[in-house]
């Protein structure tokens, strides 16, 4: 390992995971700093659980270089981990114990006194808005509610670099957005956050910085915002058409944007100002079922990056 | 599929009217139909002492089957536990032991209860018999480390009913826990010195009953003493190969 790290609390170089002959992570570069939201955004089985589970110390790294708070998995995972913080992708609750059980019992596996465990698990189900479920059974929670006490689990040791797989899959729209509002405030605090995901959305909302991983490699990296404005245009005009119309198409909408991408369900068109391209398609005669302009999203830098979309 | 934690007072409750019940019926019951027959075929301590401490030797290995084969499998596929337990410090190798500590812990108050019972039926007369303690632990651990070792390396649980049914009820039945293996042909005889439980059996009942043979228990002890070693390091790398992979 080389001894300068920089300032990154997690660096990569060369980092690859291989299950035998497939090749999970293959040779990725990538830094962490302290203080920010870090994104991993891609399809799954693009390597985003793969790199999460290096950086936890939870699988050996087959080739590359890590360094985890300037430490390195192989051989100081006991130290790393006691400075982590890992929300799983599936909840691995213990749940023949009580929401507040749970904190205390996993507390003592970083060997926190108890008399701290419990003040700080009373600090956290207050944070994760759980302070009224504390005795109850975690089987009789939603899954919303099981979600945010894997959080305040995950913060029991005051980490100094928190881990969330995929931390909304599977949740519903309210349940999402409390739980973007918490993580939100984590990073206000100036924790450290690794986040992945396959929701755009999720990774603009949350992410400061976020590298776009597809096929085990790293596509693309910067900042939301860089990244669009980057591999994309400024807006982006949504067309659909029936089936007929599609037939007749055949060419006609060449020359009306900088990029034509079409998708099964509908057609885009990369411009810099959607409704001037809209008229000109108006202009064209050409039939439209419907037309719609947004700004270009993080769904579409995966799109003009790989050809395909992000959630299938 | 997980355990549900009984209250103390309801496990001790039942670790002692399982063996209650079995010895009233097989030791008293069975037994004196054979003493009828044949008075002297078991010695002094009549067919419940040879019965007895064949029970207690069976125990420990079911209670340390059942302890290392759902449960553990559970924790590493269902509930997730062990995932949860590795963002800690925490290692593989800590889980394994916490494990067998917990099930070494069950095995021997399960086994206290059964030799008072075993008291209780004048079957365990001498102090020697406290030593049988130990040897619960140690012959319940070397079935659980193996069984843990075989647990981390299944996918799902249909293993569990092969083991169960050509693996432990076998030995269940052929290790000298209910008649003398002398009854059974030679070979039978020579099998069951390759097993675990018999070699668990001859020194739970040499203790037990006071009269244990110096020559042979050593063999007996050394025995046990490889089986558990080598189902302790078997089940490390397994933990480890399925758990951080």
């Amino acid at each position: 390992m080389s001894g300068a790290t920089g300032d990154a609390l997690v660096r990569a170089r060369k980092l690859t995971k291989r299950f035998g002959s497939f090749t999970a992570v293959d040779a990725v570069d990538f830094d962490v700093r302290p203080g920010e939201s870090f994104g991993f955004l891609g399809p799954n089985g693009a390597g985003k659980t793969s790199t999460m589970r290096m950086i936890a110390c939870a699988s050996p790294v087959t080739d590359g270089e890590l360094s985890v708070i300037d430490m390195n998995p192989q051989t100081q995972a006991r130290e790393i981990k006691a400075r982590l913080g890992v929300v799983p992708q599936t909840d691995n609750l213990d749940t023949e114990l009580t929401v507040r059980e749970n904190l205390e019992m996993y507390a003592r596996y970083f060997d926190i006194p108890g008399s701290v465990a419990r003040s700080r698990a009373d600090e956290l189900l207050e944070f994760v808005q759980l302070d009224e479920r504390a005795k109850d059974q975690v089987e009789t929670l939603s899954g919303g509610m099981k979600r945010r006490l894997t959080i305040a689990r995950a913060l029991i040791n005051e980490p100094d670099l928190i881990i969330f797989d995929e931390p909304t899959t599977g949740l519903d729209p309210q349940a999402r957005h409390l739980l973007w509002d918490r993580l939100y405030r984590l990073k206000q605090r100036g924790a450290t956050l690794i986040i992945t995901t396959h929701y755009m959305d999720e990774a603009e909302q949350l992410c400061d910085r976020l590298v776009v991983m597809d096929k085990a490699r790293i596509a693309a990296e910067g900042s939301p915002r860089e990244l669009i404005d980057r591999y994309s245009t400024k807006e982006v005009l949504e067309l659909r058409f029936g089936d007929a119309e599609r037939a007749g198409l055949d060419g006609r909408l060449e020359g009306l944007a900088q990029r034509v991408e079409v998708l099964p369900d509908r057609t885009l068109l990369y411009t810099d100002d959607g409704e001037k391209t809209l008229d000109e398609v108006h202009q064209r005669n050409i039939a439209v079922q419907s037309a719609l302009v947004r700004r270009a999203s993080l769904e579409d830098v995966f799109l003009s990056l790989t050809g395909r979309s992000l959630v299938e | 599929m997980s355990r549900t934690a009984q209250p103390p007072h309801r496990s001790l409750f039942f670790g002692f009217l399982q063996p209650f019940m079995f010895l009233t019926a097989m030791g008293l019951g069975i037994g004196g139909l054979l003493a009828r027959t044949n008075p002297n075929a078991f010695g002094p301590a009549g067919y419940i002492g040879f019965l007895g401490p064949g029970l207690l030797g069976a125990m420990a290995m079911q209670t340390a089957t059942f302890e290392s084969s759902y449960p553990i499998m559970n924790k590493i596929m269902w509930g997730r536990n062990y995932e949860a337990i590795l963002s800690t410090p925490l290692s593989t190798r800590n889980i394994l032991l916490g494990e067998l500590g917990w099930i070494g812990f069950r095995l021997m108050t399960v086994g206290t209860i059964f030799l008072a019972v075993l008291a209780l039926f004048r079957v365990a007369q001498t102090p020697l018999a406290l030593l049988s303690i130990p040897v619960i632990g140690l012959t319940g651990l070397g079935f659980s480390s193996w069984l843990i070792a075989f647990a981390a390396r299944q996918r799902n649980d249909v293993g569990f009913s092969w083991v169960f049914r050509f693996v432990i009820n076998p030995l269940f039945l052929f290790s000298g826990t209910f008649f003398p293996l002398a009854q059974m042909p030679q070979a039978v005889q020579v099998i069951a010195w390759f097993t675990p439980l018999f070699h668990g059996v001859e020194l739970m009942r040499g203790l037990v009953l006071g009269h244990l043979d110096l020559a042979t228990a050593p063999w007996h002890l050394a025995y046990l003493l490889v089986f558990f070693a080598v189902g302790l390091v078997l089940a490390d790398r397994s933990l480890a190969k399925r758990l951080a992979n």
